[in-house]
């Protein structure tokens, strides 16, 4: 029988351990265990297209109110051509008159013919329909009801003397309701992502503690052989990344299809509106940095976890 | 180590008790000398392991006071428990090994908790389960392995980081007489040797005799005998009381 060996001197510096050799103390790394991955792969999918919804709201509703609200319609309802086209002469002449008033054009005849021709027929004659004038105007800048309401005097004063009446139509006004849905679905869609986060962290929280109970008797041989809590924390930090990071891609990849099909959808409609609410640059980084945030969530979560078990234990 | 504590455990009127059941341990009372070789006996339910426990600070006491290395542990925060665990190598009574690790990973787990340098951590692991005889078996886990293997492997991991003190709760209770002393001798080199203090929880009597120069600490029904105050007093310096000369020429020897 050989003499036993005696070990070598160990240093007893409380550092810690190799990553790679000591965070193989848990499960085989390789595999992905229950359904975690899979939770957070559906929730960062879901916030992709919830942010990728909002961030194209907010475009749309941006443009539209820079393309809408510094213009106004004016309308001239008089069925006399004669008296119309006077009427629209001296509205024209106010209108141009008015400081905030950038550009002033009549809209021609034939070109309000041909936009009411689907409705009335191909052969209208403003004589036997009348049809009334509109003078397109820009303004310097978006105005404001006051403004408006100025204009309108401004209007009615002009057209007094003939006998006539003009409408202000402040395209903004009209579309605040829809501005006001817009901004409804912004913060529907921020809500969605706060309570996905939510879900996220919770089932991190659910996940994390299982894994706790499931490894308990490896945590405390861990302990007793004089592993300190943040040996324990790094090797449960490494699992909930492996597994974070897994499902943060697939829930991104997921999200992406959605919105590439969703893009097909809306393409197919070719509408001015919805081209407007395409995504920039500055919005696909946003909709990169979810599952990096989904995944430092889960970190955070899961360390937190994890350091409420382990001061329950000696 | 600049200066080496005359006492490096030291119980005074230990009790413990599980809940609100009957005390386990009753005002145990004794210390462990540095070198010194301790064999712990009792019937089955004495408490031998829970004294253990106490020991290799996997539960607190209900009263009483523990030093051990010359710090109280009683007040100690769990935060510098990991400190004072690593300096201790225990045989747990049922194993624990780390069921989805390799014998040789669970072996190494001290070395690579304490941040061993891996070369280092191969070569000593590869050398200690050699010598207990598992080297064939070094990529087993635990649950393909026997009872004796196992608890080999437990041995090997208790003593490969080379302990101050090494606690073994029934160490030789699954292996063949002639494996039990071939263990008893590694436990004996590391104390020969090394100096470590050695405390081994048994019921085999034979084993008690393989050691002439331990001290015996009979557990019955919680409580510790100690007629001759052995386990109060330091024995006389550089020998052992009721030992022989041989041992203490092994450990000059070492020295
Ligand atoms: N975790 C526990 N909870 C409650 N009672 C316990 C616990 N552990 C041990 N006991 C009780 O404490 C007493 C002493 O048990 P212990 O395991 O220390 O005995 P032992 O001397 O090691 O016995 P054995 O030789 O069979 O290993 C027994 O009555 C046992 O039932
Ligand atoms: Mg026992």
């Amino acid at each position: 029988m050989s003499a036993p060996p005696v070990p070598e001197e160990v240093g007893q510096e409380l550092g810690l351990g190799p990553v790679k050799e000591v965070t193989t103390i848990l499960a085989p790394p390789a595999r992905l265990s229950g359904p975690i991955p899979w939770v957070i792969a559906i929730l960062i999918a879901l916030v992709v297209i919830a942010a990728a919804g909002g961030l194209s709201l907010r475009n749309l509703a941006d443009n539209a109110r820079a393309d809408l609200a510094d213009a106004v319609t004016v309308q001239i309802i008089e069925a006399g051509l004669d008296d119309r086209t006077a009427q629209t002469e001296a509205a024209a002449t106010a209108l141009g008159a008015h400081p905030l008033v950038t550009s002033v054009r009549v809209v021609p005849e034939t070109e309000l013919q041909a936009l009411l021709e689907p409705w009335l027929g191909v052969s209208v004659a403003s004589d036997n329909v009348p049809i009334p004038a509109l003078i397109d105007v820009e303004l310097s800048r978006s105005a404001s009801t006051d403004e408006l309401a100025q204009l309108q005097s401004a209007l009615d004063t002009a057209l007094e003397p003939l006998g006539g009446e003009a409408r202000v139509d402040a395209q903004s006004q009209w579309l605040r309701p829809v501005y006001d849905a817009l901004s409804a679905l912004q913060y529907l869609a921020l809500a969605l992502i706060t309570l996905v986060s939510i879900a996220t962290a919770s089932a991190v929280w659910l996940a994390a503690r299982n894994a706790f109970i499931n490894h308990r008797e490896t945590v405390e041989i861990v302990h007793l052989l004089g592993g300190t809590d943040a040996q324990v924390t790094r090797i449960f930090e490494r699992s909930v990344l492996r597994e974070a990071a897994f499902g943060a891609v697939i829930g991104l990849l997921v999200g992406l299809a959605a919105l590439w099909l969703l893009g097909q959808q809306f393409a197919s409609l070719d509408s001015g509106m919805v081209s407007s609410g395409g995504l920039a640059l500055t919005d696909w980084l946003i909709i990169a940095a979810i599952p990096v945030g989904g995944v430092m969530l889960a970190l955070i979560t899961g360390r937190i976890t994890i350091g409420y078990a382990l001061r329950s234990m000696l | 180590m600049t200066e080496r504590p005359s006492e490096i455990v030291k119980f005074d009127n230990v009790g413990l008790r599980y809940g609100t059941d009957a005390e386990v341990l009753s005002d145990v009372s004794f210390t462990l000398f540095p070198g010194s070789f301790y064999f712990l006996t009792g019937a089955s339910g004495a408490g031998k392991t829970s004294l253990l426990k106490l020991l290799y600070l996997a539960q607190r006491p209900s009263r009483g006071s523990i030093r051990m290395f010359g710090k109280d542990m009683i007040t100690l925060p769990r935060g510098r428990l990991p400190d004072f665990r690593r300096r201790l190598g225990v045989v747990f009574q049922n194993f624990r090994l780390v069921q989805h690790l390799s014998a040789f990973d669970n072996v190494a787990l001290p070395l690579r908790l304490a941040g061993t340098d891996e070369a280092k951590v191969q070569r000593s692991v590869g050398d200690m389960l050699e010598w207990v005889g598992l080297s064939h078996r070094m990529h087993a886990i635990p649950e393909t392995m026997s009872g004796g293997e196992q608890q080999r492997v437990a041995i090997a991991r208790a003593v490969i980081a080379r302990p101050q003190v090494l606690i073994a709760d029934e160490p030789t209770g699954n292996v063949d007489p002639e494996m039990a002393l071939k263990l008893l001798r590694l436990f004996e080199a590391l104390n020969h040797r090394v100096g470590t203090t050695v405390i081994v929880a048994t019921h085999d009597v034979h084993l008690l005799k393989k050691v002439p120069d331990s001290l015996i600490m009979r557990l019955n029904k919680g409580r510790l005998s100690d007629p001759t105050g052995a386990l109060r007093y330091p024995p006389a310096p550089k020998s052992k009381p009721a030992a022989t000369g041989s041992r203490t020429d092994s450990l000059g020897a070492a020295k």
